[in-house]
């Protein structure tokens, strides 16, 4: 992996909002929806940003292709860096960059036909010539499994997961390289669901395309991902190939995440971490690591120092002050006694 | 205002479940229609402004005297009669034809005033409420400053300060309602804005222009719609308060505020001279209200 030129490269992002409050509309506040993260987007992969709600993980994919504006950070695509590019260049840009949402029945104009806001995509950026953008809607519909004679159809004409791929031609009207994945499954029926993964890992090999698909479904995320990451209150927890972190998570908040999947297998089991609290709010974050007021592993060091990302091997790196020395071994590791359950 | 809302309207909303301002079902236009249809007070408001319209385009076809040169100093006060349908003022004109004519000097001012201020007030609003921000404090609290004046007070305002006219009373009302429409479309594009189809132009790279002209303002034209209607109204309103304060219409023009101001002595002896105007005032008012309740009940399902 890390011998190969990344196509995306996030440094130090940062997305602060503002809460205004008071009569003057002064900055009362910060909710801090992702701070500091980075990691690298490799040509070709899927990476995956999981994590709860609010965790920062769908705002890092709107940070990363600027439709909010980022506080701070550097955002390299194919050697530019987007955050400073003026607003004209990056409107040629983003020709390189699409995103797919969650809600597929917000994501259209309800006042368009799918060839109008094909040819409309098209011809924003210019990328297919007049005459042969009719052509071009068609076979764009049946690139993503639809019919010709869907054309001059309205979004509401059709199904949630019909709705997706016609977000997906729309992506894909503008040849892009990379695709953001904002929850694109999530609303979906699980056999719908399963379709459209399908049909994105399809498109991604014939197409050489690039994911970062945000989601919340391990499931799904195990299932369509090279690389995952763990965000956990903005920050990065762990980022790792999907088979290692799966395997062998080193991360005690990417532990209790997977051990709430549920196994279907009753003879096997495996040693649940427990959680305790909910997460603490964005706008004044724990100091310290930010997973401490919930770890199972706490450590008085923790609540002062902010551990730092270790690479435990090519594979993984994690954040967290436990596997400083190297992997842990978290089956026989004694957990600190709370006063909750 | 009273709405008789008939079984037919309700049931036609059951089938399509309109989630947020944007993305109403397409094809609603029909569906619009059919529900005014069977608002009977909108109906009646509707037909009425269509007469007031056909009215103001060709006065000449129904008035039986010319409004200002028809002049008969023996005949002063005259009751309505056959010769003069509403009587005669105290210079001795048609009343009834002096009505007529008014009906379009009345809509021209109301219908320019609301334009402009529409104009104005949507791009105003459209701009504030999708760029955000400074841009957006910078604009609403010029509209708060204009907001805070009673309205007919901002206007008699303006038009002291630009001189009694009628042009300067349709600038006086657009000024006026500018902020209400600010406020208005401000509010919508807030909700659109944000919507995911908003962001997946951006996201494909289109120009802000294309953005607002062609994706936000379409989806916040229901409620520019209705409350250009009211407004109208309004503006029917603050002309004729105007003109009746010698603000606005200036003698010899036909314009019913001011054929009020001009009757008003004569009232106890002549109650015709004041009564039609101020009819026609009042009955133009009423169905562009009727209309816009009607309109906004159609269009907005949450009012059901």
């Amino acid at each position: 992996m890390s011998d190969r030129q990344p196509l995306l490269r996030v440094k130090e992002l940062r997305q602060h909002f503002p809460v205004r409050g008071g009569v003057l509309g002064r900055i009362q506040n910060v909710v801090k929806a992702v701070d500091g993260i980075t990691f690298d987007v490799y040509p070709g992969e899927t990476l995956s940003i999981v994590g709860e709600s609010g965790c920062g993980k769908s705002t890092t994919g709107r940070s990363v292709l600027r439709l909010q504006e980022p506080t701070s950070g550097e955002v390299y695509f194919d050697g530019d860096n987007l955050l400073e590019l003026p607003r004209s260049a990056l409107r040629h840009r983003r020709r390189d960059m699409q995103i797919i949402f969650q809600d597929p029945y917000s994501s259209f104009n309800p006042r368009q036909t799918i060839s109008q806001l094909l040819n409309e995509a098209m011809s924003i950026q210019n990328v297919v010539p007049k005459q042969r953008r009719r052509e071009r809607v068609v076979e764009l519909l049946e690139m993503v499994g639809l019919k010709a004679e869907h054309v001059d159809r309205y979004p509401h004409e059709f199904s949630g997961g019909q709705r997706q791929r016609i977000a997906i031609a729309r992506a894909l009207s503008v040849e892009p390289k990379l695709i953001v994945c904002d929850e694109a499954v999530s609303s979906l029926d699980v056999s719908v669901q399963a379709q459209v993964i399908n049909l994105l890992k399809k498109l991604q090999r014939e197409l050489g395309l690039t994911y970062i698909f945000v989601a919340h479904d391990l499931g799904v995320v195990r299932h369509i991902s090279d690389r995952i990451i763990v965000m956990y209150l903005g920050q990065i927890a762990e980022i790792g190939d999907t088979r290692t972190i799966f395997r062998n998570p080193q991360h005690p908040y990417t532990r209790a995440l997977l051990s709430s999947i549920p196994i279907p297998d009753p003879k096997q089991r495996s040693r649940p971490v427990p959680l305790v609290g909910d997460v603490p709010s964005p706008i004044n974050p724990p100091a310290g690591c930010p997973f401490h007021t919930r770890c199972p592993f706490a450590m008085e060091r923790c609540a002062a120092e902010k551990p730092a990302q270790h690479l435990l091997s090519d594979a993984q790196s994690v954040a967290c002050h436990l596997v400083e020395n190297g992997p842990v071994d978290y089956e026989t590791l004694p957990m600190t006694v709370r006063g909750e359950g | 205002m009273s709405q008789s809302l008939s079984g037919s309207s309700l049931a036609d909303d059951t089938g399509s479940v309109v989630v947020n301002p944007g993305i109403a079902p397409v094809g609603r236009g029909r569906t619009l229609f059919r529900k005014l249809l069977a608002n009977r007070a909108a109906v009646v408001g509707g037909a009425y402004i269509i007469l007031l319209l056909v009215v103001a385009a060709a006065p000449s076809l129904f008035a039986t005297h010319h409004p200002t040169r028809y002049q008969n100093p023996t005949n002063r006060f005259a009751p309505p009669s056959s010769e003069h349908w509403f009587g005669t003022d105290n210079l001795g004109r048609d009343v009834y034809s002096r009505v007529i004519y008014g009906t379009q000097v009345t809509l021209w001012v109301a219908f320019r005033s609301v334009f402009f201020g529409m104009i104005i007030g949507v791009t105003l609003g459209i701009v504030a409420g999708y760029y955000g921000k400074w841009v957006d404090a910078l604009i609403m609290r010029m509209m708060d400053i204009l907001l805070a004046f009673p309205g007919i007070l901002l206007a008699l305002a303006i038009v002291s300060a630009l001189g009694a006219s009628l042009d300067n009373v349709v600038i006086a009302i657009a000024i006026f309602s500018v902020p209400t429409f600010a406020r208005i479309v401000r509010g919508s594009t807030l909700a659109v804005r944000n919507l995911e189809y908003v962001e997946a132009i951006r996201a494909l790279g289109a120009r802000d222009v294309k953005i607002l002209a062609q994706h936000v303002l379409p989806n916040v034209l229901s409620p520019i719609i209705v409350q250009a209607t009211l407004y109208i109204a309004t503006a029917i309103l603050i002309a004729s308060g105007l003109s009746f304060l010698g603000l606005g219409a200036q003698p010899p023009i036909p314009e019913w505020g001011l054929m009020l101001a001009a009757g008003r002595d004569f009232i106890w002896n002549a109650i015709h001279v004041t009564l039609f105007p101020g009819l026609a005032i009042m009955l133009a008012v009423l169905s562009f209200n009727l209309l816009g309740d009607g309109l906004r009940d159609a269009l907005d399902p949450r009012l059901k």
